[in-house]
């Protein structure tokens, strides 16, 4: 029983998988997700200029892309002519299973995966490319929430500075005029400071 | 965004699908590329002609055509802007990801242009003693001169770039290259560039030619950085151009949505061919969410104003687009047929008659007669092609639909017989 479970295991790591991706990021984080997840036959590349002859001689099983990469079209072409991936199958070897499907989609993941090839092999490499998607995608989320609550941050005290200067308030009173209008405006603090702040450009 | 004054009234006459009471508004998720050629679809949004027709799209930009298809596949769209030969690619189970698709409406003619790098297009010059207004013919002679010349010095063959396997781009490419007596697969290397970086690839000296739609040849032009040579008019003026693409399981189950659609989109290529609305057209077109390029060069192109290169040199193409006239929305299977038996000229599969009757089956003029009445009549269906005088093939051959392998063979170029196929693996 454990033997079988061994040599099942073994077939599955044994694929020969090509990810590429033009952000570095997030090749780097989807090749540690696959190397963690026990697969040594990875190979990254962030361009796709001499591609041809990368896939002739890895002869991959599986090759991610993004799905944002117009390359892809570029891929079709190179399938067109190449006979090493024999017949890949664009995005996934199941097409009854939709939640995969869209999971992958969401995420930003397409993948090439050559015909033939098991889907009880296949699956487990896609969920981990998505799964490693979704961990960049949140990232990028969270680095662009943090980068404009550093600019509102900026904007408010911009405007805490016009008001202290032209209605001659404390740094507190200006706080509090501000926070005040936003409430009885229903509005956010950074709205209002941010009409403040154009006002103030206008009038001045 | 619904301007009344805008819209020609001339869908009152047409079989339009009765709207009992309150229009229900259907919602539609369409697909497409930013291209001059999604002008139809953009227009039937942005003017109010589906929203007319009860039917709410939500059109989704994309990046390549790979995406558009699985996407379709998928059902993550109801239908997409899509190439021509696409439809008839999946109905012979061609590419990764063949999956039934068929056409019921043909977004239109023209649009293809053949750019050179302004490198390679002096060394014509140069070698064959071209003029300034040659024709597409003999720019492509003149270009097999230059490709003998790079032989016999021992340089490496030019990089020219097209953007799909199956797209009109590849087969009007080839056309045009093995009318000059240049074998496509041997003599260059073909490769494919998207689009929208087509120009930048071509100033980078990564590719020295390529075949795409508008505007990316003006783009490349205006910049100074490539020679336009050809355009889809010099090569065959009724050639198959872009398409919506749908499922035929989907449009089954939904005949009336599609009906509703084909008379929507009807009107918006109506709108979209008179000349007076050109200028709005080319505002809606070169916002950043369709296809983010300079109005100028839209309204340019629109017109039919080519600037041939940077130095001013300038052709005006009487319908470089032609959104609806002649019967231009129709899918006629004669269509499909060509694109199949240019599949066939370069190896991407082989002629059979099943596989003729399944490529045909993809355009359906049927559900656009059932939409529109009887417009424009049958005749163009299977009729040959290129024989009209304002119709020909740049190199004067005639297309039977009915004699598809004679008419492969009577190329003196075409694939061998084992595909020469792969000189783009040299990259």
């Amino acid at each position: 029983m454990l033997r079988c479970g061994m040599v099942v295991a073994m077939n599955h790591l044994d694929l020969t998988i090509l990810v590429i991706d033009e952000n570095a990021v997030r090749a780097a984080i989807i090749d540690e997700g696959l190397r963690e997840a026990g697969h040594h036959r990875v190979t990254v590349v962030h361009e796709v200029h001499g591609i041809a002859r990368l896939i002739e001689n890895l002869k991959p099983d599986v090759i991610i892309i993004d799905i944002e990469n117009p390359n892809r079209d570029m891929m079709e072409h190179l399938f067109q002519l190449t006979r090493s991936i024999s017949r890949p199958i664009a995005m996934f070897v199941d097409r009854s299973d939709t939640a995969s499907i869209e999971a992958a989609v969401d995420a930003g993941v397409s993948a090439y995966i050559v015909d033939g090839l098991r889907k009880e092999r296949v699956k487990p490499i896609l969920d981990m490319a998505v799964s490693r998607f979704n961990v960049f995608n949140r990232l990028q989320r969270e680095l662009a929430e943090a980068r404009s609550a550093l600019e509102e941050r900026k904007v408010i005290e911009r405007a805490k500075g016009i008001l202290m200067r032209m209605r001659n308030l404390s740094e507190e009173e200006a706080f509090t005029l501000l926070r005040q209008t936003a409430m009885n405006e229903k509005k956010r603090l950074a709205d209002i400071a941010q009409s403040v702040v154009t006002a103030a450009g206008m009038l001045l | 965004m619904y301007r009344m004054t805008n819209v020609p009234d001339s869908s009152s006459n047409l079989a339009a699908p009765a709207l009992g009471g309150e229009p229900q508004q259907k919602i539609l998720r369409a697909g497409f590329i930013p291209l001059m050629d999604a002008s139809i679809l953009i227009a039937a949004v942005e003017m109010g002609f589906a929203w007319r027709e009860g039917l709410s799209i939500e059109l989704v930009r994309d990046v390549s055509w790979a995406n558009v298809r699985d996407r379709l596949a998928f059902r993550q769209f109801d239908m997409a802007h899509m190439l021509s030969p696409m439809p008839v690619a999946a109905s012979l189970g061609l590419g990764s990801n063949p999956s039934p698709t068929m056409t019921p409406f043909s977004l239109g003619r023209g649009g293809n242009a053949i750019t050179l790098s302004t490198r390679l297009f002096e060394r014509m010059q140069a070698v064959a003693g071209l003029g300034e207004d040659a024709s597409a013919l003999e720019n492509a002679r003149a270009l097999a001169a230059v490709l003998a010349d790079m032989r016999d010095r021992g340089e490496s063959p030019p990089t020219l770039g097209m953007t799909y396997p199956f797209s009109s781009h590849n087969y009007e490419f080839r056309y045009w290259l093995a009318a000059g007596g240049i074998n496509p697969d041997r003599d260059v290397k073909m490769v494919v560039v998207p689009p929208p970086l087509t120009s930048d690839a071509l100033e980078a000296g990564a590719i020295d030619g390529f075949c795409v739609g508008a505007p990316w040849n003006m783009v490349a032009s205006e910049r100074g950085v490539g020679r336009i040579v050809a355009a889809k008019q010099d090569i065959w003026p009724s050639a198959p151009e872009k398409v919506i693409g749908m499922r035929p399981e989907w449009a089954e189950a939904n005949t009336d949505t599609v009906l509703r659609l084909i008379v929507a989109l009807d009107a918006a290529a109506r709108w979209c061919d008179e000349a007076a609305n050109h200028a709005h057209l080319a505002e809606i077109l070169a916002a950043d969410r369709y296809i983010a390029a300079p109005v100028e060069i839209i309204r340019q192109v629109l017109a039919g104003r080519f600037s041939l290169d940077a130095k001013g040199n300038r052709r005006v193409i009487r319908n470089y687009f032609t959104f609806h006239q002649h019967g231009a929305n129709i899918p006629q299977p004669r269509q499909a047929l060509w694109i199949f038996s240019q599949m066939v000229r370069w190896g991407q599969t082989r002629f059979s008659q099943q596989a003729a009757d399944a490529a045909a089956s993809a355009f359906r003029p049927d559900l656009y007669r059932a939409a529109l009445g009887q417009l424009g009549g049958h005749d163009g269906d299977l009729a040959p092609a290129g024989s009209e005088p304002d119709d020909v093939f740049m190199d004067g051959k005639i297309f039977d639909p009915a004699a598809i392998e004679a008419y492969v063979n009577s190329f003196a170029v075409r694939a061998e017989e084992n595909g020469t196929l792969p000189s783009a693996l040299e990259t």
